[in-house]
C-alpha cells in the first residue's frame, strides 16, 4: 500500500494564487499573480515602472499584505500568518534595497552586526559572522569606515553582506544596481551569483537589460499586475 | 529576553535621552513640575482624611429618652438599638452622668450648674457609635421614631459639613491630579515620538531584518521610564524638606485637636507614590507614542 503523507507536497520556495493586491488609496499594483519559483532559483522580475515589481517583492516579506489570493513563502502561510510572526519570517528573508538603507552613523561593522543583534545572536557569533560576510562580500579591510566613506557599490556590498548575515534562505533585491554604474553593477552581480551558488534563492526586480540578457536567469515579467511572461534563460524584452 | 538584550534596551533608551538632551530636559522638568504639584495635592488630602477621620471617630449619637419611659421601655429601647445594622456600640448615660459630664466640661463656668443637682432638668440617654461614621445620619433618623425617644442628636451641621467638605476636597483634588497626569504623560509622549521620529530610519531596517515589535519598543519604554524617574526626584526631595518643616513648625501644633500625619512613615508612603506616579506617566506616555509608529 502506498502511503500518500510521505509526498512532500510542497517544495517550492515561493508559490502565489491567484494574488491581487490592491492599495488603500484604490490602486490595484497586482491583478492575479500566478507563480511557483523553486528553492535554489535565481529570478528577475522585470517590467516597466509601476508594474508592479516592488509591490511583488513586498508582499513576500509581508511589508504588504495580499488583498486576496494565497502566498505561500518557504512552505509558511502568509495570509494566514500573524502579525507576531512576521518577525521570525523576516529573519530567513534578506532584503536588499536600490538605496542600500544603510545607518550613516555606523560603521560598517556595525550596520552588518545590528541585523545579528536585532536577532540576539551572542556578541561573540556576531563578530566572527559579521568578518567572514564582509570577507565574502570583499569589505573586510573596511570594518571601520562609515557608509559615507564608501562608494556606492561598496555600500551595496555592505547592503548585501547585512542581508546574508542571517544565513537566508531566500534574497530578495530590488533594484540592487538601480544607483550604480555598469562595471559597479556587473561586481554585484557577481556577488549575488556566489551568494546563488550556495543555494540561496534570488529574485531580483531590475530594469537592466544588459544584466538580464548577459547572465540569462529565468525572467518573469510583470505588466498590468499581471505576469505576461515566464521564461527560463529569458530576455529582457523591453527598450532599455 | 536575555540579560545581554536587556542591558542594550537600557543601553539605547540611555542613548535616546542623550541624544536629543533637550527634549529631555524639558520633559523632565515638566515631570518634576507635575509631580510637585501632585504630590502637594496628594499630601493635602491625605491629612485632610486623616483629620477628618479623626474627628468622625468622634462622632457619637445620644438618644434622649423620653421622661415618662418606664425602666422596662428604656430598657427595651437600648435592645433595639443595638440590634440596629451598623451600630458599634450603645452605652446608658443617666441624666446624673449627663449633668456630670456638662459640669467639668464648662470648667469654672460649670459650678453655676451646681443649683441644679437637686432638681436635674436633663435627660437619660444613650450615647449610640455607628461601626462606620459616615452611616451616623442614617442611624440618626431610625432612632428618631422609636418609642421612648425624646429627641436625637449627634451634632447635625458639624457632621455634615465635615462629610461635604472632605468630599468635596476628594474629589477636587483627584481631579486636579488627574489633568495634571495627563499633561505630564502628554509631554512625555511627545518627547519620545521625537526620538521615535529621529529613529525612524533605525526602526524601519530593523523591521525588515526581522525585529520583533518588542525589542523595537523597549528602548523607548526604558526611555519613558527615565523620564519619570528622573523627573520624581526632586519632587520627593523637596516635598520631605517641606514637611519636615511643617511637622516641627509651631503654627501646625498650637491645636492640639488637629494632628498631621507623622513624617515616618507618611514621607516615605508618599514619596514612594510620586516615584511609581512618576515611572507610570514616563511608560504610559512611551506606549501612546510607541503604539501609532509600530503598526506594521
Ligand atoms: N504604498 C503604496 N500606496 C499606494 N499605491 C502604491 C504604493 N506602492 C505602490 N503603489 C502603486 O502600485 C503600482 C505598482 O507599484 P510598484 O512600486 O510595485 O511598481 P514597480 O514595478 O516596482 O515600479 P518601478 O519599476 O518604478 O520601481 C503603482 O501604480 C504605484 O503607484
Ligand atoms: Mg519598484
Amino acid at each position: 500500500m502506498v502511503n500518500n503523507f510521505d509526498i512532500k507536497v510542497n517544495d517550492y520556495m515561493i508559490e502565489m494564487q491567484n494574488v491581487k493586491k490592491t492599495y488603500p488609496n484604490g490602486v490595484t499594483a497586482l491583478n492575479g499573480i500566478d507563480i511557483n519559483i523553486d528553492a535554489g532559483e535565481f529570478v528577475y522580475l522585470v517590467g516597466q515602472s509601476g508594474a508592479g515589481k516592488s509591490t511583488f517583492t513586498k508582499l513576500i516579506f509581508r511589508e504588504e499584505v495580499a488583498s486576496s489570493g494565497e502566498i505561500r513563502v518557504n512552505g509558511e502561510d502568509l495570509i494566514k500568518m500573524k502579525w507576531r510572526q512576521v518577525p521570525f519570517l523576516r529573519r530567513s528573508i534578506g532584503v536588499v534595497y536600490q538605496d542600500f538603507k544603510l545607518l550613516p552613523k555606523m560603521t560598517v561593522f556595525e550596520n552588518v552586526a545590528f541585523a545579528l543583534e536585532v536577532v540576539e545572536e551572542s556578541p561573540k557569533h556576531i563578530r566572527k559572522r559579521v568578518m567572514d560576510v564582509l570577507d565574502q562580500v570583499g569589505l573586510k579591510n573596511k570594518a571601520r569606515f562609515i557608509p559615507d566613506e564608501l562608494s556606492g557599490g561598496e555600500q551595496q556590498r555592505v547592503a548585501i553582506a547585512r542581508a546574508i548575515a542571517n544565513y537566508p534562505k531566500l534574497l530578495i533585491a530590488d533594484e540592487p544596481t538601480g544607483n550604480l554604474d555598469p562595471d559597479t553593477s556587473w561586481g554585484i552581480m557577481k556577488l549575488l551569483e556566489e551568494i546563488n551558488a550556495t543555494g540561496t534563492t534570488i529574485i531580483m526586480a531590475t530594469h537592466s537589460k544588459e544584466i538580464v540578457n548577459t547572465v540569462r536567469r529565468r525572467v518573469i515579467a510583470i505588466e498590468g499586475g499581471l505576469v505576461v511572461r515566464d521564461q527560463q534563460r529569458g530576455e529582457y524584452g523591453y527598450e532599455a | 529576553m536575555r540579560l545581554r538584550t536587556v542591558k542594550r534596551h537600557f543601553r539605547e533608551g540611555l542613548k535616546n535621552s542623550w541624544r536629543n538632551s533637550w527634549m529631555t530636559l524639558a520633559s523632565i522638568a515638566a515631570v518634576t513640575t507635575t509631580l510637585i504639584l501632585v504630590g502637594t495635592f496628594i499630601a493635602l488630602l491625605m491629612n485632610i482624611n486623616h483629620i477628618a477621620q479623626s474627628i468622625e471617630e468622634d462622632v457619637e449619637i445620644k438618644v434622649y429618652i423620653d421622661l415618662t419611659a418606664t425602666e422596662e421601655s428604656i430598657d427595651e429601647l437600648g435592645e433595639r438599638i443595638s440590634t440596629i445594622t451598623n451600630v458599634q456600640n450603645v452605652t446608658f448615660s443617666s441624666r446624673d452622668d449627663e449633668l456630670q459630664n456638662l459640669i467639668s466640661s464648662m470648667g469654672e463656668q460649670g459650678s453655676v450648674w451646681d443649683t441644679f443637682m437637686q432638681d436635674n432638668p436633663l435627660l437619660d440617654a444613650y450615647v449610640v457609635e455607628a461601626i462606620n461614621p459616615q452611616d451616623t445620619m442614617e442611624i440618626a433618623a431610625e432612632i428618631e421614631d422609636f418609642n421612648g425617644v425624646d429627641y436625637v442628636n449627634y451634632g447635625q451641621e458639624v457632621v455634615e459639613a465635615l462629610f461635604a467638605f472632605n468630599n468635596f476636597a476628594r474629589n477636587i483634588g483627584l481631579i486636579l491630579i488627574a489633568a495634571l497626569l495627563f499633561t505630564a504623560i502628554f509631554l512625555i509622549s511627545n518627547t519620545i515620538k521625537i526620538t521615535i521620529f529621529a529613529r525612524r530610519k533605525e526602526i524601519e531596517i530593523m523591521k525588515l531584518v526581522g525585529a520583533t515589535n518588542w525589542f523595537i519598543r523597549w528602548p523607548f519604554f526604558v526611555e519613558g521610564l527615565l523620564l519619570g524617574v528622573l523627573g520624581s526626584i526632586i519632587p520627593i526631595a523637596l516635598l520631605a524638606a517641606i514637611y519636615n518643616f511643617l511637622i516641627g513648625s509651631a503654627a501646625i501644633n498650637q491645636f492640639d485637636f488637629i494632628q498631621i500625619l507623622p513624617f515616618n512613615p507618611f514621607i516615605w508612603q508618599l514619596g514612594g507614590l510620586i516615584l511609581l506616579i512618576g515611572a507610570g506617566i514616563g511608560v504610559w506616555g512611551s506606549v501612546m507614542s510607541v503604539r501609532k509608529f509600530l503598526k506594521v
